[in-house]
């Protein structure tokens, strides 16, 4: 029914012997929005550099657009929109002319670029400083300008490498609002994301990696489903007290988790489980019933949690 | 909103974009590359091509070395060295940008332009510079009465051969550069320095006792400057010897460009 216009098969990629990618499978269908999560390391960039024909893999089948990445990337390339992980921006040049001469590295027009220009610059909120030198930027500015400038050649599939890293919360939600839009008119999104919430916002689709592996695939609910309990009970004792009340808890609940400054109880009544610790006598400092969210799943998998 | 839509195609020649870009570039610093063009030739020629050149006609008469004005001899070499000079720095500091302090060629790799099509544009950047170095120099050249053969024009041509042939190594070699200071200091100390003392510039090379001449053999710009003094003023070189001249830069043109195209496609898609 729908195509998929990324597949990947096997795909394994080595630096000399140290493997950053061990033979990982999954495609991504047309207008579909996938999601990598993965602690620092997993082979996100890595995996990503690959799909954007910019690196060559070790082994493994990969298509891109009917395309092989290693054959035809500046085919595959002209489809693709691509935000580094790393600006790479021109710095000597100013914030108009590096969306222009981006543009032009895609053989566009020049017309056709100056008529976008102005769009991209208000997208970036960078109209005062449309003639400044890069290299005066502030840094989510220059993240900003990064973003827009993959957008300049009106790519097919978009590819986020930690987008909204460095962006302060209303720069963001432009950017959450401006990604919807793309994807409701037929743009592939791929994104990693050390944000949970951008995660569930964004992703239709998402893939846990961890030391170049897939932990775990699926739609932000059914990873939830899978791999949490409805409900989670945070209690904190203080941080001297965590790990020794622990044991005491595990009987009460389906899975804990002990973080340096709090337990986490995992239940589909979360409500009961602090009565039950109460009725035993214990008053924890705070507590806190919330719902699963992809933290809990992420903690589960990567057995890291990236609030630190 | 749009004019038209993005065609999404592989440009063709994308180096043109890219020297597009170096141009873009290089306007930033244009009074600094028009100013070092203008100085660099004003200073040899008033320190050595008049100081020196005074010192030896004063000693050996007005057809000073190989028949002609010293600063005659030297104008072919000058000119060659500016374009050496000026292809190499337009070459070598692009290259380690973009590899290492901003690394803009891995955000031109993730367009439809590849690691050729980005040596391809520095290389041509580096030209644009150094035919305007030579142009600039030459004209002080002849300003000074340097270029007073009717054939000294040609001295013009075979410095830009110059330059991108010496230009074309430093790109193939500036592409293998991780540590940028020990490349300064092998280049500067090394390869740059010891070129313009031992190729001939400032008097025959053949003055040099025979195990120094092996620099100038290896060097463009000898290269460049016999042809040179050959084309503008007959100094006698054998017929042999003018193919083994351009056969030498060609070969490094060449070679220098084959190996930076292929270390750039190889080092952006690591
Ligand atoms: N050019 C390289 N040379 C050698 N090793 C590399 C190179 N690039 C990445 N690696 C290694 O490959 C592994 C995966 O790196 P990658 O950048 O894909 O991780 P990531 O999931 O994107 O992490 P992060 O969240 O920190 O961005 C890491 O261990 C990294 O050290
Ligand atoms: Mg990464």
């Amino acid at each position: 029914m729908s195509e998929n216009l990324i597949e990947v098969r096997g795909l394994t990629k080595k630096y000399g012997d140290f493997v950053a990618v061990n033979g990982i499978d999954f495609h991504v269908q047309k207008s579909e929005s996938f999601g990598f999560l993965g602690p620092n390391g997993a082979g996100k960039s890595t995996t990503m550099r690959i799909i954007a024909a910019t690196s060559q893999r070790t082994s493994g089948e990969v298509s891109v657009l009917g395309k092989d990445p290693e054959i035809q990337g500046p085919q595959i390339r002209a489809h693709l929109g691509v935000v580094p992980q790393q600006d790479n921006l021109d710095a000597q040049l100013t914030v108009s002319e590096n969306l222009y001469i981006y543009g032009r590295y895609f053989g566009l027009p020049s017309k056709f670029i100056k008529s976008k220009i102005n769009d991209l610059l208000e997208f970036a909120q960078l109209e005062e400083k449309r003639d400044v030198k890069v290299e005066a930027l502030s840094g989510g500015m220059k993240r900003r300008l990064t973003i827009a400038r993959s957008l300049v050649s009106e790519p097919d599939i978009l590819i986020l490498d930690e987008p909204t890293t460095g962006l302060d919360p209303q720069a963001r939600h432009i950017l959450w609002d401006r990604l919807f839009r793309l994807k409701e008119d037929g743009i592939t999104l791929l994104i990693t994301t050390h944000y949970m919430d951008e995660a569930e916002q964004l992703c239709d689709r998402l893939m846990v990696m961890d030391k170049g592996s897939i932990m775990a695939e699926g739609s932000p609910a059914a990873l939830i489903k899978k791999y949490s309990t409805k409900e989670v009970l945070e209690v904190r004792f203080g941080s001297d007290r965590n790990a020794e009340m622990a044991p005491a808890m595990q009987q009460l609940c389906e899975r804990i988790e002990v973080l340096p400054d709090r337990i986490l109880l995992y239940s589909d009544d979360a409500e009961a489980v602090l009565e039950s610790i109460v009725a035993g006598g214990n008053h924890p400092n705070t507590s806190l019933v919330r719902r699963s969210s992809l933290e809990d799943v992420f903690l589960r998998l990567t057995g890291r949690s990236l609030i630190e | 909103m749009s004019v038209t839509r993005s065609e999404r195609k592989v440009p063709k020649f994308g180096a043109r974009y890219i020297l597009e870009a170096r141009i873009r570039g290089m306007m930033k610093f244009f009074w600094v590359i028009v100013a070092v063009a203008i100085l660099n030739p004003l200073l040899y020629l008033i320190s050595i091509g008049l100081g020196v050149g005074t010192l030896i006609s004063n000693n050996i008469g007005p057809q000073g070395i190989d028949g002609v004005s010293y600063l005659t001899f030297i104008a072919p070499a000058l000119l060659a060295s500016s374009a050496i000079q000026g292809a190499m720095d337009e070459v070598v500091f692009p290259t380690m940008d973009g590899f290492k302090w901003g690394k803009v060629f891995f955000g031109m790799n993730s367009t439809p332009q590849t690691g050729a099509d980005i040596a391809g544009g520095v290389f041509l950047g580096a030209m644009v510079r150094t035919v305007l170095s030579v142009g600039v120099y030459s004209v002080i050249l002849y300003l000074f009465g340097a270029m007073d053969s009717p054939h000294s024009y040609l001295a013009v041509p075979i410095a830009i051969f110059a330059g991108a042939s010496f230009g074309a190594v430093m790109l193939a070699f500036a592409s293998y550069v991780h540590n940028e200071d020990m490349f300064f200091t092998i280049v500067g100390r090394f390869i740059v320095g010891p070129m313009f003392l031992f190729s001939g510039t400032f008097y025959p090379l053949d003055t040099l006792p025979i195990a120094l001449q092996f620099f100038g053999w290896i060097s463009p710009l000898w290269h460049a400057t016999e042809l040179g003094r050959y084309a503008t003023y007959g100094h006698s070189i054998s017929g042999a010897m003018i193919g083994v001249h351009i056969l030498f830069m060609a070969v490094m043109l060449v070679v220098g460009l084959k190996i930076a195209f292929r270390q750039f496609q190889k080092r952006l898609t690591k």
